[in-house]
Parts: structure tokens; sequence; C-alpha cells
């Protein structure tokens, strides 16, 4: 594995200064920075082969079709997918849920149907739900937590029945860190024949994914968050489900024939893909999943793992500090709160010592909730970081400390 | 003073400090002179929406002026708010409403606490010109 410092190199804006302070990036929940390679890769689109996909027959479009269909292939192989037909581009993880909460609700959702979600949900594993039950007149079921922030299996188990059309939960907890024993969630649902939709954004980037022996029905991630550009996301879909669902959009590309009478849709995946898809960002995921695949995800993990003891263990430390989320499987995130200081003060004055953090309730208030809080402060770590910055974070909350107390 | 004394006197005060750190100190000693809302005004009906921390304003009209209290429980905030309060507090409808205030960018402000919704500034700015013209039409 290469070494910190050469990882570090790969990422130029690691190298910057804020308010003439080294950057300490820990947001990376909200979103990663990027390799030179991916910057490249999408410089690349736009200097050399830039032609609409699909579409033209020229070299151009050749060149980017080819390479946005060789993207294709990269993600299916990297959370192993058995075909290229389960993999549809979107424009991210919100993107993906939206889609797949509307036909999924247009194909199987009647009034009284229930959905099952948990309470770690980010909004956007809620909201697309939410707005679908109100269109079909069904009814979301929350999977409760504990003060671990861990979901409650038996409870879990308690919900599903014969009224359940489908799971739909979060791999990692982006407000907390938690991950979710999504194998058995969705175990579970298959013993009685419901899908489950797992939604990989915090998940996809901390280890190896695997759709296959996960078994998940739906994967939906986003490439910002796993190094890759903005505005590209994936859905992965069984074959059998995706066949069976209508389109969420309609427009070019997703056609086979069309008239004014009726329309035939194209085949998978395309049937989900319309309009012009964002390929230079799709070609520019691609490269950072081999970057990521290079650095190895074994290793990305037990790099984080062990970034995230230090970090427990460096800010339980300080007198005053509450971290919220104390289950033993968590990905490297730390929510936390200084007692008597607001988190916006915190975040305020992090930032001004370089530290990036996000405050607030991380889009996810029924979590929030849970604990009765207004947010927290939240470090989101991923492997370039380092227990160098984790000590200028400690040395920061006792700065914000002495400026409050 | 005008309010464009008592922005060029925050203008001063500020302009002392280079490094951010001092600024936000000047700014939570600032907070602590806030003219504190009465605790029966801090309901949903005065707090600002658009806020990461919790803002509650309460404007008082004599037929003449306009004095603000607030609160927030962000002591930053609060610093912002008293600075807002100490440049539009007691003044008319139709000076609230005409005043530039140009003290925001000049002790940057506005490119430090960005304006979105995680520090709620324009939408405090916006909630006490909407008082001032609410009371500028009840005056006519």
């Amino acid at each position: 594995m290469k070494d910190i410092a050469e990882i570090r190199a790969d990422f130029p804006i690691l190298n910057r200064k804020v308010y003439g302070k080294p950057l300490v990036y820990f947001d990376n929940g909200a979103t990663t920075q990027k390799p030179q390679c991916v910057l490249d890769a999408v410089d690349e689109v736009y200097e050399s082969y830039n032609g609409n996909i699909h579409r033209g027959v020229h070299f151009l479009s050749d060149m980017s079709s080819e390479a946005y269909e060789k993207a294709r292939e990269k993600v299916r192989s990297f959370i192993n997918a058995d075909k290229r037909e389960e993999i549809v581009f979107t424009s991210g993880t919100t993107g993906s849920i939206n889609g797949i909460a509307f036909c999924f609700g247009e194909k199987y959702i009647k009034p009284g149907d229930e959905i099952i979600l948990s309470q770690l949900e980010h909004h956007a594993n809620i909201v697309p739900w939410q707005m679908m039950c109100e269109r079909k007149g069904a009814v979301l079921r929350v999977i409760p937590i504990n003060d671990n922030g861990e979901i409650i299996l038996e409870e879990y188990y308690k919900l599903l029945s014969s009224k359940t059309r489908i799971v739909s939960v979060t791999q990692a907890s982006n407000a907390l860190g938690t991950i979710l024993p999504v194998k058995e969630i969705i175990a579970a649902a298959h013993h009685i024949n419901v899908p489950v939709l797992i939604d990989g954004a915090q998940g996809v980037q901390h280890g190896i994914v695997d759709v296959k022996t996960m078994e998940s029905d739906f994967y939906v991630f986003s490439g910002h968050k796993i190094y890759g550009p903005n505005g590209i996301g994936i859905l992965y879909g069984k074959e059998k489900w995706l066949s069976e669902l209508p389109p969420f959009q309609g427009g070019g590309d997703m056609v086979d024939k069309v008239t004014f009478e009726k329309t035939t849709y194209n085949e998978l995946p395309f049937k989900f893909e319309a309009g012009t898809m964002n390929y230079p960002a799709a070609i520019g995921l691609a490269s950072a999943l081999d970057y990521v695949s290079g650095i190895g995800r074994e290793n990305i993990a037990s790099r984080e793992k062990e970034l995230l003891s230090y970090a427990t263990s460096r800010l339980s430390a300080i007198e005053g500090v509450n971290i919220y989320g104390t289950s033993e499987m968590k990905i490297s995130t730390i929510s936390f709160h200084i007692k008597d200081i607001h988190q916006y003060d915190t975040g305020m004055i992090l930032d001004k010592m370089g530290i990036a953090v996000r405050t607030g309730t991380h889009c996810a208030q029924p979590v929030m909730d849970h604990y009765g809080i207004e947010g927290t402060v939240r470090a989101s770590l991923c492997f370039y970081n380092t227990k160098e910055e984790i000590d200028t974070l400690a040395e920061g909350i006792e700065k914000v400390k002495s400026m409050f107390a | 003073m005008t309010s464009s004394e008592v922005q060029d006197n925050i203008i001063e005060e500020f302009s002392q400090f280079d490094d951010w750190m001092d600024k936000y100190n000047l700014l939570i000693d600032i907070g602590k002179e806030l003219p504190v809302i009465d605790p029966k005004y801090k309901v949903k009906d005065f707090l600002i929406e658009g806020c990461q921390s919790k803002v509650w304003l309460y404007p008082k009209f004599d037929g003449k002026l306009i004095t603000f209290t607030a609160d927030s429980d962000a002591i930053i905030t609060r610093g912002i708010v008293a600075l807002l309060i100490k440049v539009l507090s007691n003044r008319s409808p139709q000076e609230i409403i005409s005043t530039d205030l140009y003290f925001i960018d000049k002790i940057g402000l506005r490119q430090n606490l960005s304006p979105t919704r995680s520090n709620g500034l324009l939408s405090m700015v916006r909630q006490m010109k909407l008082y001032a013209m609410a009371y500028n039409v009840k005056n006519i």
C-alpha cells in the first residue's frame, strides 16, 4: 500500500490552506476529494474525445460511448453485479432512490401497503418514499434505534408482514456512522419475498461491497462520495426487478420506437437512462474506482478503522465531549457535541482553524429526534486523513471550549 | 449616531484584527451586549427561519421608532444579530428600509459567514426589513 504521504499527494486539494492554516478535511461524509487521476480522466473527455454517447455515427461519439460503457462495466465488477444491464447511471443516490420509489410505487403499491425504513435514514431515503406513500395511500413503518445508534433488529422482524412491499435501509448512518446488519435485514425480508434497497451512499467507499453475497435487490450510491466526480450515481437493480419496473423518466435514448400513439422502451439498462447522461462524470467515476482498487479496499477499511479508533479515544478523553453513535460497527464517522456549546459555534471556530466539519442535523432529523438534540458536529474521516489531523481537531475542540466557556 | 456612523465604528473595531480568531472573539464579546429579548417572546412567532441556530427577534414600535431585542442559542449568531441591532435598532421604519448594510462586506462577514442557510445572516436582515416595511405601511 502507498504510504500516507504518497496518498495525500494524489489529492491536490489536500495541500491547500484555509485562513492560512493547513486544511484538515473531515467532511468526507458530505463529499470526498478527488485524486488527480479522476480530474485528469474528466479533463481528457472534454479535451480529446467529447461527443454525445449512443447517438452520433462519428468518431468522437463512438469513443465517448465506449468509455461510458467501460465505466459501466467497471462499476459492475466493483460491486460484483452479475450483468452490466443491472447497472444504471443516475445523478446520484438521491436520484436513484427517487427513481425506484417512483416506479416501484407505480408498479406495485396499493393503498394500505407498507414500506419499511429505519430511523437512521438520510432524508434522501425517507422523503421519496413518503411522496410515493402519499400518492399511493401506502404507509411508512420505521425500525427504531437504541441509544448506541443501532437499529433494533427484533423490532424490524415485528414490522415485517404480509403488507410489507419493500424495505429500504442505509448501509451506514451518515449522521452517526453506525453500520447496519444489512445481511440480516435482507435475509428476513427475502424470507417473505420482499425486496430490499440498500442505500450505499455511506457504505461503498469504506470497504468491499458485493451485491451478490449481500443479495440486495437494489443498491445505490453516489460517485462524489467515493472520490469520483459530482453529478453521477449508481442504481444497481437485479435484472428481474429492472425488467419488470417501468421507467421513471422519459426522453431520448431510453426508447425503442416512438409514435404519438405509443412508445416502446429500449432494453436494459438504457430504459432507465433518459436524456443525455453525465458521461464525463461516469468516466471519472470509473477512474475513481480504479484508484480505490489500486489502494486496496481492505487497506482502506483497516486504515479507516485505525483512524476511527484513534479519533474516538482522543475525543472521548476531552471533558465535555459527548459522542453520539457508539456502536461497535461503525464507518469512520464521529458525531459529537461539546457540553453547553452550540454545534454551530463549534463548527465556525473549527473552520477558522482550517478544520472542515459538518454541523447540524446532517439531513437526518429523525436521528436527532431520538436523542432529543438539535444537531451535532460531525467529523467524517477517510483513508487520506491522518492521526496528526485528529490531534489538530482535538486541539481545536479545546480552543472552542476556552472561547465559549 | 446615524446608522452609517455606527457601521463605520463597527468596521473600525474589526479592522484592528487581522486574525479571524480575534475577530470572532470580538463578535462573541459584542454578543454579550445584545439587548436580550423578553423570554415571553422566545416563541415560534418570533423565530427566524433559515438558521442552523435558533434566532428570536422581537420588534417594538412606538409609532416613530422600532427597537429590536433578540437572542440566539449560538453565541456567534448572538454576536451577528447584536451587530445588526446596533445598526438598525431605534430607528424609523423608513430608515431601516433604506439602510445599506455595507459593514457586512467590509468586516468580511459575508465571505466568512456564507450566505447560506447555515448562518441565517441574510434571513435576519430580511426579517428586520420586513418588520420595518410592515410598520411603515401601518404608519401611512
